[in-house]
């Protein structure tokens, strides 16, 4: 059970730094029971929220998010249920932003899991502040609980008709002791969940006053920028600074080492300067001799060939129903297929930057934009050889996320660099630099086959993939891949085959790889999607009726994780999206439609695309997406969220293309890393199905099923197929 | 010595007359609004308006700016406070990050063109990328703009 204990004003006050009091609640929730391996389940981390609501004399309620607002809209969702449960009024509220502190519990703003994992706590949080309210009304006014109820940031006694303003009751509240577990609403009484909230800072970003990591400004800051050798792990044998000096405005030139751990940086040769445009200048004029390393052989072309032969052989075995060679055996026809998908990069809009100072005492504040700032805390508590208490994480706002900054690399080496000069930096990392030194999308290869009986049935599948793991960078690296991968869409397909069998071939990192929005999503719903498509055709069946067939019976699949995979509720995105599309309608001359389905972040999500091809050139008119994310908390953002996953989805389909040669990153700037813009985005149509369940992702989730319902819908306008993105390396963009 | 005008204030900075545009409002004046996004005029983040035109800051020295008439986004209010207003109310912004420049461009936009179609706001739009894809509601809120300022204007 949640334990809730109360936190002294004056503790609360020194803890996150605020001014004026008021009634302050802390919520300690212990982990969940969300842990150990999940068959579908991003991963098992430990859920140990704890979060703050202060309500002042005024009336202004400051509720605190614990996780880092990246465009997801966290921000406001977390705090209006919060606000929903206390019967708060909204325009009352304000947001801050916690620091990194393990005493949030979980902080890590990823996995599509900051809704999903704290919706309950979050109600409870609202529901505790609420009890209290009403228990010190019911004093004030000499009346039984029970006659009371509230609304709207005030207590009315139901009997005499008085009200009492929240703001009015601090004192009386702050005497009652904490409920236990405080009653929470029906949820057919939710003012603002389920509803579409503006966003808390919508203003402030329409009018450049939010505040993202390179615009912390202290006084006498240096700026920094960092060489970084072109191969990853590769290290400064030599360098020149000469020319890098005489650049106006560099100050400084110096070297920091590599640090040795998952989120160390990569070392370099660092120029201090007095503004940005100087370190920039000076680090184009450095003259480095780099010892490049053993990555130096890393070519992702002659790579990837590696990888694909190797799932064209036997690999190791990760599961195994049924009996897939007799299946093959005994079928009327089969067929086999290959893909390849390359790295990709986050690219954010903002680049990776962090603003440290390490003062005298050795103590240090950081201010960054981070997905994971107790991460963050942690490293530079290692580094610097401080305790946690001499360290303070200030999230900023993200310029964008997408699991570039669930690693606080570049958080490290901003203190790195102040701790050696001795003075207040911001360390602001080129777009070539973003582009150049990631922790990137893997690289892969995958190895389809399926039988089909004569009526054509699945009858057997056979699934082998290969790409380096994510694990490559927490641990020495085995070549082979990690449960939490395979659970992403390779070995939790959603379709009812009696024999599967799927296998990992080896597939060894010479980058560092890391989380892209969806993850290895991304790569096994497109192979099993396109798959699907090319199974359907040489069954002779509509794709569509063939994937409802092929999920099959209505059932529930049970998950230690707590979130059971429901197979109606598959179908059921497949059909609403459908007929959104008006699925089965004639289409013009050259357009097509085609489909994708898949289940991640525990969320169910369908998109069927209608494209044209045109004298070879693609255009994409409409994307139907459904989704059903158990109870919508806030339906704007979830529509947000698909609209920008449809458009991530494509920039990926189109152009998402990272390459290596001679272990150096290829690309460079988006010109030659492109996305999509305005003039190639096609309406974008987006139905929340409506649930009472336990809320589930939503950030990423809607990512996977774009870019193989991209590619079946070219094959339906022109027969044929794609084995591999990006499309523009088929010169069909 | 570098003089110029920013959202209709003067300002008198000691700078190399080399150094881009976005440097100077972001490091030497403070105006942080403006953003960095890739240094090479590709994406559009740093977009300002230099005598009511959309020039990419990153790209564009100094001393092209000097003597003339720049707006911000911390202008913006002055100048378009109907867009700003509809930018929140409809949400367009998720991250926020790129949002400074495509108001920007959106600016300029209706200001030629008080009624523009569809093609035409992804003609004049084509240079700010929005990693988050926001694009969509950048369309619907400059089309709301748009009639919210005509039927004002009407009004009149």
């Amino acid at each position: 059970m949640n334990k809730i204990q109360k936190v002294t004003r004056r503790s609360f006050i020194r803890s996150v730094g605020l001014a004026s009091g008021g009634l302050i609640i802390a919520c300690n929730v212990p982990s969940s029971s969300e842990k150990g391996p999940m068959k579908r389940a991003f991963n098992g981390e430990i859920f140990e929220p704890n979060l703050f609501v202060q309500l002042k004399d005024n009336g202004d309620l400051v509720l605190t998010a614990s996780r880092s607002e990246m465009g997801q809209g966290v921000r406001t969702s977390l705090t209006s249920i919060i606000a929903d449960e206390m019967d708060a009024d909204w325009n009352l509220v304000s947001v801050v932003q916690a620091v990194g502190d393990a005493k949030y519990g979980n902080q890590n703003t990823d996995g599509s899991r900051s809704v999903r994992t704290l919706y309950e706590t979050m109600r409870k949080m609202g529901a505790t502040a609420k009890a209290m309210l009403i228990t010190a009304a019911a004093t004030q006014l000499k009346v039984d609980e029970a006659s009371l109820k509230t609304e709207n940031h005030f207590v009315i006694d139901t009997t005499s008709n008085k009200k009492i303003f929240y703001g009015d009751l601090i004192k009386e509240a702050s005497k009652v002791n904490i409920p236990e577990n405080p009653s929470l609403k029906d949820p057919k009484d939710f003012k603002y969940i389920g509803k579409g909230l503006k966003s808390v800072d919508g203003a402030d970003f329409a009018s450049g006053k939010a505040k993202y990591g390179m615009d912390i400004k202290l006084p006498d800051m240096k700026y920094a920028t960092v060489a970084r050798c072109p191969v990853t792990f590769g290290t400064v044998k030599s360098f020149d600074k000469t020319k890098a000096m005489a650049i106006v405005g560099v100050l400084d030139i110096i070297e920091i080492p590599k640090i040795e751990k998952p989120f160390g940086t990569l070392g370099g040769v660092v120029v201090i300067a007095n503004n940005s445009w100087a370190a920039m200048n000076g680090k184009d004029a450095l003259e480095i001799v780099w010892d490049y390393g053993d990555n130096k052989s890393y070519n992702s072309d002659s790579y990837t060939k590696m990888i694909t032969n190797n799932v064209h052989k036997k690999g190791k075995e990760i599961r195994n129903d049924g009996n897939v060679h007799k299946a093959f055996k005994n079928a009327t026809q089969s067929i086999e297929s290959t893909y390849n998908l390359p790295h990709l990069v986050h690219a954010p809009m903002e680049v990776p930057n962090a603003t440290a100072w390490v003062k005298e005492d050795n103590t240090c504040e950081v201010w960054a934009p981070t997905q994971t700032p107790q991460a963050a805390r942690k490293e530079v508590v290692d580094f610097l050889e401080v305790e946690e208490k001499d360290v303070t994480i200030n999230v900023t706002f993200l310029g964008g996320g997408f699991g570039r900054k669930s690693k606080p690399d570049y958080v490290v080496e901003a203190v790195a660099i102040s701790k050696a000069i001795n003075a207040p930096v911001q360390v602001i990392w080129t777009r070539e630099d973003d582009i150049q030194h990631s922790y990137y999308h893997t690289v892969s290869a995958q190895y389809i086959k399926a039988s089909l009986d004569s009526e054509g049935n699945v009858t057997g599948w056979l699934h082998r993939v290969a790409y380096p793991s994510i694990a490559s960078t927490f641990a020495p690296d085995t070549g082979f891949a990690a449960g939490f991968e395979f659970g992403q869409g390779l070995v939790n397909i959603p379709y009812q085959i009696d024999n599967v069998r799927c296998e990992n071939s080896k597939a060894p990192a010479h980058i560092r790889i890391g989380w892209l929005r969806s993850v290895i999503n991304i790569v096994q719903s497109f192979s099993v999607n396109t798959f699907v498509d090319e199974l359907a055709a040489k069954a002779g069946k509509d794709p569509l009726q063939f994937r409802l067939n092929l999920i099959g019976d209505d059932r529930i699949e049970e998950s230690n994780s707590g979130y059971h995979f429901d197979s109606a509720k598959l179908k059921n995105v497949l059909k609403v999206a459908a007929t959104n599309a008006d699925y089965g309608k004639q289409l013009p001359e050259g357009h097509g439609i085609g489909i994708a389905v898949h289940y991640s972040f525990f969320t169910y999500v369908a998109s069927l695309i209608e494209v044209s091809v045109i004298n070879g050139k693609l255009k994409i008119h409409n994307i139907y997406s459904a989704i059903d994310c158990g109870r919508a908390v806030n339906i704007d953002t979830i529509k947000a969220q698909m609209e920008g996953a449809a458009i991530f989805g494509m920039s990926l389909a189109y152009y998402g293309k990272i390459t290596a040669k001679d272990g150096a990153i290829e690309q460079s700037n988006y010109h030659d890393y492109q996305m999509i813009r305005i003039n190639q985005t096609p309406k974008i149509h987006v139905e929340i199905i409506e649930s009472n369940a336990i809320p589930t992702g939503v950030g990423e989730p809607g990512v996977p099923p774009i870019a193989p319902a991209i590619v079946n819908a070219i094959y339906n306008a022109t027969g044929k197929r794609y084995y591999s993105l990006p499309l523009q390396d088929h010169e069909l963009v | 010595m570098v003089k110029l005008t920013i959202n209709n204030k003067e300002h008198q900075i000691d700078v190399d007359i080399k150094m881009p545009l976005l440097w100077v409002i972001r490091d030497s004046i403070g105006l942080t609004g403006t953003k960095y996004g890739c240094g090479k005029g590709i994406c559009g983040a740093c977009t300002v308006l230099v005598d009511g035109n959309p020039i990419r800051s990153c790209s564009t020295p100094v001393s092209f700016a000097e003597g003339k008439s720049i707006l911000t986004i911390e202008g913006v209010e002055n100048e378009n406070k109907v867009l700003q207003e509809v930018w929140e109310d409809i949400n367009v912004p998720q991250c926020g990050y790129c949002q400074s420049g495509q108001i920007m461009s959106a600016v300029a936009l209706l200001d030629k063109n008080t009624n523009p179609t569809d093609e035409e706001i992804d003609t004049a739009m084509s240079g700010n990328i929005c990693r988050c894809g926001t694009y969509q509601r950048i369309r619907n809120a400059i089309h709301k703009t748009a009639e919210l300022t005509n039927n004002k204007t009407v009004a009149k």
